[in-house]
Protein backbone atom coordinates (compact mmCIF):
# COMPACT_ATOMS: atom_id res chain seq x y z
CA UNK A 1 0.00 0.00 0.00
CA UNK A 2 1.39 3.71 -0.67
CA UNK A 3 4.86 4.15 -2.07
CA UNK A 4 7.53 2.10 -0.02
CA UNK A 5 10.10 4.85 1.73
CA UNK A 6 13.32 3.32 3.30
CA UNK A 7 14.03 5.41 6.51
CA UNK A 8 17.35 6.82 7.06
CA UNK A 9 18.57 5.23 10.07
CA UNK A 10 20.88 7.30 12.15
CA UNK A 11 22.29 6.93 15.30
CA UNK A 12 23.42 9.55 18.56
CA UNK A 13 25.59 11.03 19.17
CA UNK A 14 25.13 13.02 15.70
CA UNK A 15 27.67 14.45 13.07
CA UNK A 16 27.76 17.79 11.85
CA UNK A 17 28.44 16.08 8.23
CA UNK A 18 25.71 13.57 8.81
CA UNK A 19 23.25 16.09 10.13
CA UNK A 20 24.14 18.40 6.34
CA UNK A 21 23.49 15.40 4.19
CA UNK A 22 19.74 14.95 5.16
CA UNK A 23 17.48 16.70 2.92
CA UNK A 24 14.07 18.11 3.80
CA UNK A 25 11.07 15.10 2.89
CA UNK A 26 13.85 12.77 4.17
CA UNK A 27 12.74 10.09 6.45
CA UNK A 28 14.99 9.00 9.14
CA UNK A 29 14.91 7.27 13.07
CA UNK A 30 16.88 7.68 15.61
CA UNK A 31 18.42 5.24 17.96
CA UNK A 32 20.37 6.76 20.97
CA UNK A 33 20.12 9.72 23.45
CA UNK A 34 17.43 12.18 23.03
CA UNK A 35 16.85 15.13 25.76
CA UNK A 36 12.93 16.31 26.49
CA UNK A 37 12.63 19.68 27.03
CA UNK A 38 10.41 22.18 26.86
CA UNK A 39 9.10 25.83 27.74
CA UNK A 40 9.88 26.10 31.39
CA UNK A 41 12.92 24.24 31.06
CA UNK A 42 14.78 26.54 28.68
CA UNK A 43 13.45 29.20 30.40
CA UNK A 44 15.15 28.15 33.62
CA UNK A 45 17.89 27.62 31.55
CA UNK A 46 17.94 31.57 30.40
CA UNK A 47 17.48 32.52 33.84
CA UNK A 48 20.54 30.10 34.79
CA UNK A 49 22.88 32.06 32.93
CA UNK A 50 22.17 29.23 29.62
CA UNK A 51 23.88 26.46 31.87
CA UNK A 52 22.08 22.89 32.10
CA UNK A 53 23.30 20.20 34.68
CA UNK A 54 24.41 18.33 32.09
CA UNK A 55 26.16 17.84 29.14
CA UNK A 56 23.89 18.19 25.73
CA UNK A 57 26.44 19.09 23.22
CA UNK A 58 26.21 17.99 19.63
CA UNK A 59 22.89 16.66 21.43
CA UNK A 60 19.31 15.48 20.11
CA UNK A 61 16.41 17.56 21.68
CA UNK A 62 12.84 16.75 21.67
CA UNK A 63 10.00 19.22 22.63
CA UNK A 64 8.01 17.39 25.45
CA UNK A 65 6.72 16.98 28.94
CA UNK A 66 6.49 13.33 29.50
CA UNK A 67 3.36 11.25 31.93
CA UNK A 68 5.90 9.07 33.84
CA UNK A 69 5.27 6.69 37.01
CA UNK A 70 7.92 6.47 40.14
CA UNK A 71 8.93 3.03 40.40
CA UNK A 72 11.53 2.60 43.13
CA UNK A 73 14.14 5.39 42.61
CA UNK A 74 13.28 5.66 38.69
CA UNK A 75 10.81 7.08 36.68
CA UNK A 76 9.18 5.41 33.74
CA UNK A 77 7.25 6.20 30.91
CA UNK A 78 3.87 6.34 30.36
CA UNK A 79 2.78 8.32 27.81
CA UNK A 80 5.83 10.73 26.19
CA UNK A 81 4.61 12.32 23.32
CA UNK A 82 5.79 16.39 21.30
CA UNK A 83 4.79 19.60 21.75
CA UNK A 84 4.16 22.22 19.65
CA UNK A 85 7.65 23.94 18.74
CA UNK A 86 6.69 27.21 17.55
CA UNK A 87 6.68 28.39 21.30
CA UNK A 88 10.25 27.28 21.78
CA UNK A 89 11.62 29.18 18.60
CA UNK A 90 13.41 32.16 20.59
CA UNK A 91 15.82 29.65 22.34
CA UNK A 92 16.87 27.88 19.08
CA UNK A 93 20.09 29.91 18.24
CA UNK A 94 21.67 30.21 21.89
CA UNK A 95 21.09 26.65 22.03
CA UNK A 96 23.26 25.93 18.65
CA UNK A 97 25.68 28.34 19.30
CA UNK A 98 26.28 27.26 22.37
CA UNK A 99 25.84 23.47 22.63
CA UNK A 100 26.06 22.28 18.63
CA UNK A 101 22.41 21.11 19.01
CA UNK A 102 22.09 18.59 16.03
CA UNK A 103 18.73 17.69 15.46
CA UNK A 104 15.43 19.19 17.12
CA UNK A 105 12.60 17.00 17.31
CA UNK A 106 8.87 18.94 17.67
CA UNK A 107 5.79 19.18 15.97
CA UNK A 108 3.83 21.44 14.00
CA UNK A 109 7.69 23.61 12.78
CA UNK A 110 9.59 26.61 13.71
CA UNK A 111 10.44 29.96 12.27
CA UNK A 112 12.79 31.54 9.51
CA UNK A 113 14.87 32.53 12.41
CA UNK A 114 15.30 29.27 13.89
CA UNK A 115 16.08 27.87 10.19
CA UNK A 116 18.43 30.47 9.66
CA UNK A 117 20.12 29.45 12.61
CA UNK A 118 20.12 25.93 12.18
CA UNK A 119 21.67 26.75 8.47
CA UNK A 120 24.53 28.18 10.08
CA UNK A 121 25.24 25.82 12.41
CA UNK A 122 24.44 22.03 11.20
CA UNK A 123 21.26 21.17 12.79
CA UNK A 124 17.89 19.88 11.69
CA UNK A 125 14.25 20.10 12.76
CA UNK A 126 12.62 16.70 12.28
CA UNK A 127 8.66 16.57 13.03
CA UNK A 128 7.29 14.14 14.78
CA UNK A 129 3.59 12.52 14.45
CA UNK A 130 1.87 14.90 17.04
CA UNK A 131 -0.77 13.28 19.25
CA UNK A 132 0.56 10.11 18.30
CA UNK A 133 2.34 9.63 21.74
CA UNK A 134 1.63 5.98 22.30
CA UNK A 135 3.67 5.08 19.43
CA UNK A 136 6.20 7.22 20.57
CA UNK A 137 6.22 5.61 24.13
CA UNK A 138 6.91 2.26 22.85
CA UNK A 139 10.40 3.50 21.04
CA UNK A 140 11.66 4.79 24.31
CA UNK A 141 13.97 2.11 26.35
CA UNK A 142 14.58 3.98 29.55
CA UNK A 143 14.31 7.22 31.48
CA UNK A 144 18.08 7.40 31.96
CA UNK A 145 17.95 10.58 34.20
CA UNK A 146 16.16 13.20 35.10
CA UNK A 147 17.17 17.39 36.24
CA UNK A 148 15.17 19.76 37.76
CA UNK A 149 12.71 17.57 38.89
CA UNK A 150 11.13 20.87 40.71
CA UNK A 151 9.81 21.81 37.34
CA UNK A 152 7.98 18.76 37.09
CA UNK A 153 6.91 17.62 34.37
CA UNK A 154 8.90 20.46 32.53
CA UNK A 155 12.36 18.83 33.83
CA UNK A 156 15.15 18.44 31.38
CA UNK A 157 14.54 14.39 30.89
CA UNK A 158 17.61 11.93 29.39
CA UNK A 159 15.68 9.35 27.12
CA UNK A 160 17.33 6.66 25.61
CA UNK A 161 15.42 5.84 22.51
CA UNK A 162 15.40 2.66 19.93
CA UNK A 163 13.94 3.71 16.36
CA UNK A 164 12.28 6.32 17.13
CA UNK A 165 10.02 6.98 13.83
CA UNK A 166 8.18 8.14 12.04
CA UNK A 167 10.55 11.45 12.03
CA UNK A 168 10.61 13.42 8.68
CA UNK A 169 13.44 16.40 8.10
CA UNK A 170 11.12 19.46 7.87
CA UNK A 171 14.05 22.44 8.10
CA UNK A 172 17.10 21.06 6.56
CA UNK A 173 21.11 22.92 6.67
CA UNK A 174 20.26 24.17 2.92
CA UNK A 175 17.65 26.72 3.23
CA UNK A 176 14.48 24.50 3.07
CA UNK A 177 11.26 24.55 5.53
CA UNK A 178 8.42 22.55 4.89
CA UNK A 179 6.31 23.86 7.08
CA UNK A 180 7.00 27.40 6.26
CA UNK A 181 6.63 26.41 2.65
CA UNK A 182 2.97 24.65 3.41
CA UNK A 183 2.14 27.75 5.57
CA UNK A 184 2.97 30.34 2.41
CA UNK A 185 0.74 27.94 0.23
CA UNK A 186 -2.21 27.71 2.32
CA UNK A 187 -2.27 31.45 2.31
CA UNK A 188 -1.96 32.14 -1.46
CA UNK A 189 -4.96 29.63 -1.43
CA UNK A 190 -6.47 31.57 1.42
CA UNK A 191 -6.18 34.57 -1.05
CA UNK A 192 -7.52 32.67 -4.14
CA UNK A 193 -10.63 31.15 -2.12
CA UNK A 194 -11.77 34.56 -1.21
CA UNK A 195 -10.97 36.86 -4.15
CA UNK A 196 -13.70 39.39 -5.00
CA UNK A 197 -15.03 38.78 -1.64
CA UNK B 1 -39.72 9.17 40.63
CA UNK B 2 -37.74 10.23 43.58
CA UNK B 3 -38.03 14.03 45.56
CA UNK B 4 -34.56 14.35 45.60
CA UNK B 5 -31.04 12.46 45.14
CA UNK B 6 -29.10 11.00 47.95
CA UNK B 7 -25.94 10.92 48.91
CA UNK B 8 -24.23 8.01 46.95
CA UNK B 9 -25.53 9.83 44.12
CA UNK B 10 -22.16 12.32 44.63
CA UNK B 11 -19.90 9.65 45.07
CA UNK B 12 -20.90 8.09 41.58
CA UNK B 13 -20.46 11.32 39.79
CA UNK B 14 -17.60 11.86 41.31
CA UNK B 15 -16.87 8.13 40.12
CA UNK B 16 -18.08 9.21 36.66
CA UNK B 17 -16.27 12.37 36.53
CA UNK B 18 -13.11 10.77 37.11
CA UNK B 19 -13.73 7.55 34.78
CA UNK B 20 -14.58 10.11 32.24
CA UNK B 21 -11.22 12.11 32.23
CA UNK B 22 -9.60 8.90 32.24
CA UNK B 23 -10.78 7.43 29.26
CA UNK B 24 -11.21 10.39 27.20
CA UNK B 25 -7.59 10.25 27.44
CA UNK B 26 -7.32 6.78 25.71
CA UNK B 27 -10.54 6.06 23.93
CA UNK B 28 -10.69 8.01 21.18
CA UNK B 29 -14.38 8.81 19.85
CA UNK B 30 -15.85 6.46 16.75
CA UNK B 31 -16.27 9.11 14.70
CA UNK B 32 -13.29 10.51 14.75
CA UNK B 33 -11.58 6.82 13.74
CA UNK B 34 -13.89 6.78 11.04
CA UNK B 35 -12.97 10.21 9.34
CA UNK B 36 -9.53 9.46 10.17
CA UNK B 37 -9.78 6.07 8.01
CA UNK B 38 -11.68 7.19 5.12
CA UNK B 39 -9.24 10.41 5.19
CA UNK B 40 -6.05 8.10 4.39
CA UNK B 41 -7.61 5.92 1.77
CA UNK B 42 -8.93 9.30 0.11
CA UNK B 43 -5.83 11.38 0.68
CA UNK B 44 -3.32 11.91 -2.41
CA UNK B 45 -0.44 12.85 -0.24
CA UNK B 46 1.63 9.38 0.24
CA UNK B 47 3.61 10.86 3.18
CA UNK B 48 0.32 12.32 4.31
CA UNK B 49 -1.56 9.36 4.82
CA UNK B 50 1.66 7.80 6.22
CA UNK B 51 1.16 10.23 9.16
CA UNK B 52 -2.62 9.57 9.83
CA UNK B 53 -1.66 5.69 9.58
CA UNK B 54 0.51 6.44 12.45
CA UNK B 55 -2.37 8.57 14.19
CA UNK B 56 -4.51 5.22 13.98
CA UNK B 57 -1.73 2.90 15.13
CA UNK B 58 -1.87 5.57 18.22
CA UNK B 59 -5.52 4.81 18.64
CA UNK B 60 -5.23 1.15 18.65
CA UNK B 61 -2.34 1.62 21.41
CA UNK B 62 -5.30 3.66 22.98
CA UNK B 63 -7.57 0.50 23.22
CA UNK B 64 -4.57 -1.71 24.97
CA UNK B 65 -4.94 0.74 27.72
CA UNK B 66 -2.34 3.33 26.41
CA UNK B 67 -2.63 7.06 26.60
CA UNK B 68 -3.21 8.67 22.83
CA UNK B 69 -1.34 11.54 23.56
CA UNK B 70 0.65 13.17 26.39
CA UNK B 71 -1.21 16.07 26.78
CA UNK B 72 -3.39 15.39 29.55
CA UNK B 73 -5.64 19.20 28.90
CA UNK B 74 -7.38 21.56 30.51
CA UNK B 75 -10.77 19.46 32.04
CA UNK B 76 -13.97 21.22 30.50
CA UNK B 77 -17.27 19.54 31.75
CA UNK B 78 -20.88 20.57 29.87
CA UNK B 79 -23.35 19.54 32.76
CA UNK B 80 -27.16 19.23 32.32
CA UNK B 81 -28.89 18.55 35.35
CA UNK B 82 -32.45 17.03 35.16
CA UNK B 83 -34.86 18.77 37.24
CA UNK B 84 -37.03 15.80 37.38
CA UNK B 85 -34.97 15.25 41.46
CA UNK B 86 -33.45 17.72 43.85
CA UNK B 87 -30.05 18.10 43.13
CA UNK B 88 -27.88 19.84 45.37
CA UNK B 89 -26.10 22.29 43.09
CA UNK B 90 -23.67 24.05 45.42
CA UNK B 91 -22.25 20.70 45.71
CA UNK B 92 -21.31 19.71 41.74
CA UNK B 93 -17.85 21.63 41.95
CA UNK B 94 -16.64 20.05 44.85
CA UNK B 95 -17.84 16.34 43.67
CA UNK B 96 -16.27 17.17 39.79
CA UNK B 97 -12.87 18.71 41.06
CA UNK B 98 -12.40 15.37 43.18
CA UNK B 99 -13.20 13.07 40.03
CA UNK B 100 -10.47 15.26 38.44
CA UNK B 101 -7.72 15.01 41.03
CA UNK B 102 -8.05 11.20 41.61
CA UNK B 103 -8.21 10.46 37.88
CA UNK B 104 -4.83 12.74 37.84
CA UNK B 105 -2.76 10.67 40.88
CA UNK B 106 -4.59 7.60 40.77
CA UNK B 107 -4.29 6.86 37.05
CA UNK B 108 -1.17 8.46 37.25
CA UNK B 109 -0.79 11.38 34.73
CA UNK B 110 0.61 14.33 34.01
CA UNK B 111 -1.29 17.60 35.79
CA UNK B 112 -0.57 20.31 33.05
CA UNK B 113 -2.34 23.06 35.07
CA UNK B 114 -0.56 25.86 36.00
CA UNK B 115 -0.94 29.52 38.01
CA UNK B 116 -0.95 31.74 35.42
CA UNK B 117 1.73 34.23 35.99
CA UNK B 118 3.72 32.24 38.81
CA UNK B 119 3.59 29.14 36.83
CA UNK B 120 2.85 26.92 40.00
CA UNK B 121 1.72 23.77 39.23
CA UNK B 122 -0.66 21.81 42.37
CA UNK B 123 0.47 18.33 40.34
CA UNK B 124 -3.66 17.36 40.20
CA UNK B 125 -4.72 19.08 37.26
CA UNK B 126 -6.67 21.79 39.42
CA UNK B 127 -7.08 24.87 40.15
CA UNK B 128 -8.88 28.22 40.59
CA UNK B 129 -10.97 27.62 37.48
CA UNK B 130 -10.21 24.61 37.03
CA UNK B 131 -11.79 22.10 36.05
CA UNK B 132 -14.26 24.48 33.46
CA UNK B 133 -17.47 23.78 34.18
CA UNK B 134 -20.68 24.90 32.45
CA UNK B 135 -23.94 24.14 33.92
CA UNK B 136 -27.45 23.89 32.53
CA UNK B 137 -30.58 22.39 32.92
CA UNK B 138 -32.80 20.06 31.15
CA UNK B 139 -36.53 20.55 32.29
CA UNK B 140 -37.81 17.34 34.19
CA UNK B 141 -35.07 14.92 33.09
CA UNK B 142 -34.59 12.33 35.90
CA UNK B 143 -30.82 12.27 35.70
CA UNK B 144 -27.96 14.39 35.09
CA UNK B 145 -25.47 14.39 32.10
CA UNK B 146 -22.63 15.96 31.30
CA UNK B 147 -19.58 15.71 28.52
CA UNK B 148 -16.12 15.70 29.15
CA UNK B 149 -13.71 17.06 27.01
CA UNK B 150 -9.58 17.42 27.89
CA UNK B 151 -8.78 20.37 26.08
CA UNK B 152 -5.47 20.42 24.24
CA UNK B 153 -3.11 23.51 24.50
CA UNK B 154 -1.62 22.51 21.04
CA UNK B 155 -5.00 23.24 19.24
CA UNK B 156 -6.56 25.75 22.14
CA UNK B 157 -3.23 28.07 21.67
CA UNK B 158 -4.97 28.58 18.20
CA UNK B 159 -8.30 30.12 19.30
CA UNK B 160 -9.65 33.48 17.19
CA UNK B 161 -12.32 36.01 17.57
CA UNK B 162 -12.77 38.68 15.60
CA UNK B 163 -15.63 41.18 16.16
CA UNK B 164 -16.57 42.13 11.97
CA UNK B 165 -18.34 44.86 10.72
CA UNK B 166 -22.45 43.63 9.83
CA UNK B 167 -21.06 44.52 6.11
CA UNK B 168 -18.75 42.06 6.17
CA UNK B 169 -21.71 40.24 5.72
CA UNK B 170 -20.99 36.08 5.67
CA UNK B 171 -17.65 36.45 3.25
CA UNK B 172 -16.35 38.03 5.92
CA UNK B 173 -16.79 35.18 8.29
CA UNK B 174 -15.60 32.56 5.44
CA UNK B 175 -12.22 35.10 5.52
CA UNK B 176 -11.82 34.43 8.76
CA UNK B 177 -12.46 31.54 9.54
CA UNK B 178 -10.33 30.30 6.41
CA UNK B 179 -6.99 32.62 7.76
CA UNK B 180 -7.43 31.65 11.24
CA UNK B 181 -6.45 27.94 9.82
CA UNK B 182 -4.08 29.12 7.85
CA UNK B 183 -2.71 30.84 10.53
CA UNK B 184 -2.65 27.78 12.70
CA UNK B 185 -0.98 25.81 10.05
CA UNK B 186 0.26 22.41 11.78
CA UNK B 187 0.32 23.95 14.68
CA UNK B 188 -2.39 22.87 15.62
CA UNK B 189 -2.33 19.19 15.54
CA UNK B 190 -4.34 19.20 12.27
CA UNK B 191 -6.44 17.21 10.61
CA UNK B 192 -8.74 19.56 12.67
CA UNK B 193 -12.22 19.88 13.93
CA UNK B 194 -12.88 23.55 13.47
CA UNK B 195 -15.81 24.74 15.90
CA UNK B 196 -16.78 28.14 14.59
CA UNK B 197 -19.29 30.84 16.82
CA UNK B 198 -20.88 33.00 15.04
CA UNK B 199 -23.41 35.87 16.89
CA UNK B 200 -24.04 36.54 20.74
CA UNK B 201 -21.62 38.50 23.07
CA UNK B 202 -17.87 38.30 22.27
CA UNK B 203 -17.33 35.97 25.48
CA UNK B 204 -20.97 33.70 24.38
CA UNK B 205 -18.90 33.59 21.01
CA UNK B 206 -15.91 31.78 21.82
CA UNK B 207 -17.58 29.69 24.05
CA UNK B 208 -20.12 28.46 20.93
CA UNK B 209 -17.18 27.83 19.08
CA UNK B 210 -15.72 25.57 21.65
CA UNK B 211 -18.62 23.75 22.29
CA UNK B 212 -19.11 23.43 18.41
CA UNK B 213 -16.17 21.40 18.77
CA UNK B 214 -17.80 18.57 20.57
CA UNK B 215 -20.36 17.90 18.49
CA UNK B 216 -19.47 14.46 16.45
CA UNK B 217 -17.55 14.91 13.23
CA UNK B 218 -20.34 14.09 10.32
CA UNK B 219 -23.14 15.47 12.45
CA UNK B 220 -24.56 18.41 10.72
CA UNK B 221 -26.18 21.54 12.14
CA UNK B 222 -30.01 21.32 11.93
CA UNK B 223 -30.33 24.90 10.01
CA UNK B 224 -29.73 23.33 6.50
CA UNK B 225 -28.27 26.63 5.52
CA UNK B 226 -26.06 26.42 8.24
CA UNK B 227 -25.16 22.69 7.72
CA UNK B 228 -24.28 23.57 3.71
CA UNK B 229 -22.06 26.46 5.28
CA UNK B 230 -20.21 23.54 6.87
CA UNK B 231 -20.22 21.32 4.38
CA UNK B 232 -19.15 24.18 2.39
CA UNK B 233 -16.15 25.53 4.67
CA UNK B 234 -14.77 21.87 5.05
CA UNK B 235 -14.50 21.72 1.41
CA UNK B 236 -12.73 25.18 1.19
CA UNK B 237 -10.35 24.02 4.28
CA UNK B 238 -9.22 21.03 2.63
CA UNK B 239 -7.84 22.98 -0.59
CA UNK B 240 -5.59 24.65 1.69
CA UNK B 241 -3.31 21.81 1.68
CA UNK B 242 -1.71 22.48 5.00
CA UNK B 243 -2.43 18.22 5.57
CA UNK B 244 -1.86 16.25 8.41
CA UNK B 245 0.87 17.85 10.97
CA UNK B 246 0.97 21.04 8.49
CA UNK B 247 3.25 18.78 6.08
CA UNK B 248 0.55 18.87 3.02
CA UNK B 249 -1.94 16.96 2.17
CA UNK B 250 -5.31 16.77 0.87
CA UNK B 251 -7.13 16.47 4.81
CA UNK B 252 -6.64 19.33 7.20
CA UNK B 253 -10.10 19.06 8.52
CA UNK B 254 -11.95 16.36 9.59
CA UNK B 255 -14.99 18.41 9.45
CA UNK B 256 -16.31 22.12 10.47
CA UNK B 257 -18.92 22.72 13.28
CA UNK B 258 -20.94 25.92 13.70
CA UNK B 259 -23.33 27.11 16.64
CA UNK B 260 -24.53 30.28 16.74
CA UNK B 261 -26.59 32.76 18.89
CA UNK B 262 -28.51 35.78 18.05
CA UNK B 263 -26.48 39.24 18.35
CA UNK B 264 -26.59 42.87 18.66
CA UNK B 265 -28.32 44.40 15.34
CA UNK B 266 -24.29 46.47 14.79
CA UNK B 267 -22.38 43.30 15.78
CA UNK B 268 -20.69 40.07 13.87
CA UNK B 269 -18.39 38.40 15.82
CA UNK B 270 -16.77 35.32 14.95
CA UNK B 271 -15.05 33.05 16.65
CA UNK B 272 -12.73 29.24 15.52
CA UNK B 273 -11.88 27.26 17.85
CA UNK B 274 -9.63 24.09 16.53
CA UNK B 275 -9.92 20.85 18.05
CA UNK B 276 -6.67 18.47 17.37
CA UNK B 277 -7.11 15.34 15.35
CA UNK B 278 -8.20 13.09 18.36
CA UNK B 279 -11.38 14.71 19.18
CA UNK B 280 -11.23 13.52 22.58
CA UNK B 281 -14.24 13.52 24.79
CA UNK B 282 -16.35 11.65 26.54
CA UNK B 283 -20.17 12.11 27.60
CA UNK B 284 -22.07 10.25 30.75
CA UNK B 285 -25.66 10.27 31.63
CA UNK B 286 -26.35 8.97 35.29
CA UNK B 287 -29.92 8.52 36.19
CA UNK B 288 -31.19 9.70 39.46
CA UNK B 289 -33.56 6.85 40.86
CA UNK B 290 -30.85 3.21 40.34
CA UNK B 291 -27.57 5.09 39.44
CA UNK B 292 -27.08 3.69 36.16
CA UNK B 293 -24.82 5.39 33.53
CA UNK B 294 -24.97 5.40 30.52
CA UNK B 295 -22.17 6.23 28.45
CA UNK B 296 -21.41 8.10 25.03
CA UNK B 297 -18.98 10.77 23.33
CA UNK B 298 -21.71 13.36 23.00
CA UNK B 299 -25.37 13.78 23.42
Amino acid sequence: MGIFVVAISLTTPLTEEVVRELRAGDEVTITGIVWGLRDATLIHWHDKGNEFPADLSNGVLLHTQPNVKRVGERWEPTCVGTTTSQRMDRFTRPLLERLGVRAILGKGGMSGESAAAMAEHGCVYLAVVGGAAAVETLQIEEIEAVYWEHLMPECLWRFRVRQLAPLFVAIDTHGKNLHEEVQARARENVARLTAGT
Amino acid sequence: MIESVDEEFYGVLEDAAREAYVMSLKDIPPDVRVALKAAVENESEPRAAQIMRTMLEAVELGDRGMMVCQDTGIPIYWLRIGTGAYVDGGRLRDVIEKGVRRATLETPFRSSIVHPTQRLNRQDSTGEGVPLLHFDFAAGADYLEFLMMPKGSGSENWSFLKMLLPADGEPGIRKFILDSVAAAAGKACPPLVVGVGLGGTSDQCVALAKEATSRPIGQRHPDPKVAAFEVDMVRQINQLGIGPQGLGGDTTALDVHIERAWTHNSMNPVAVNMQCWRGERRSARIHYSDHRIEWGYSW
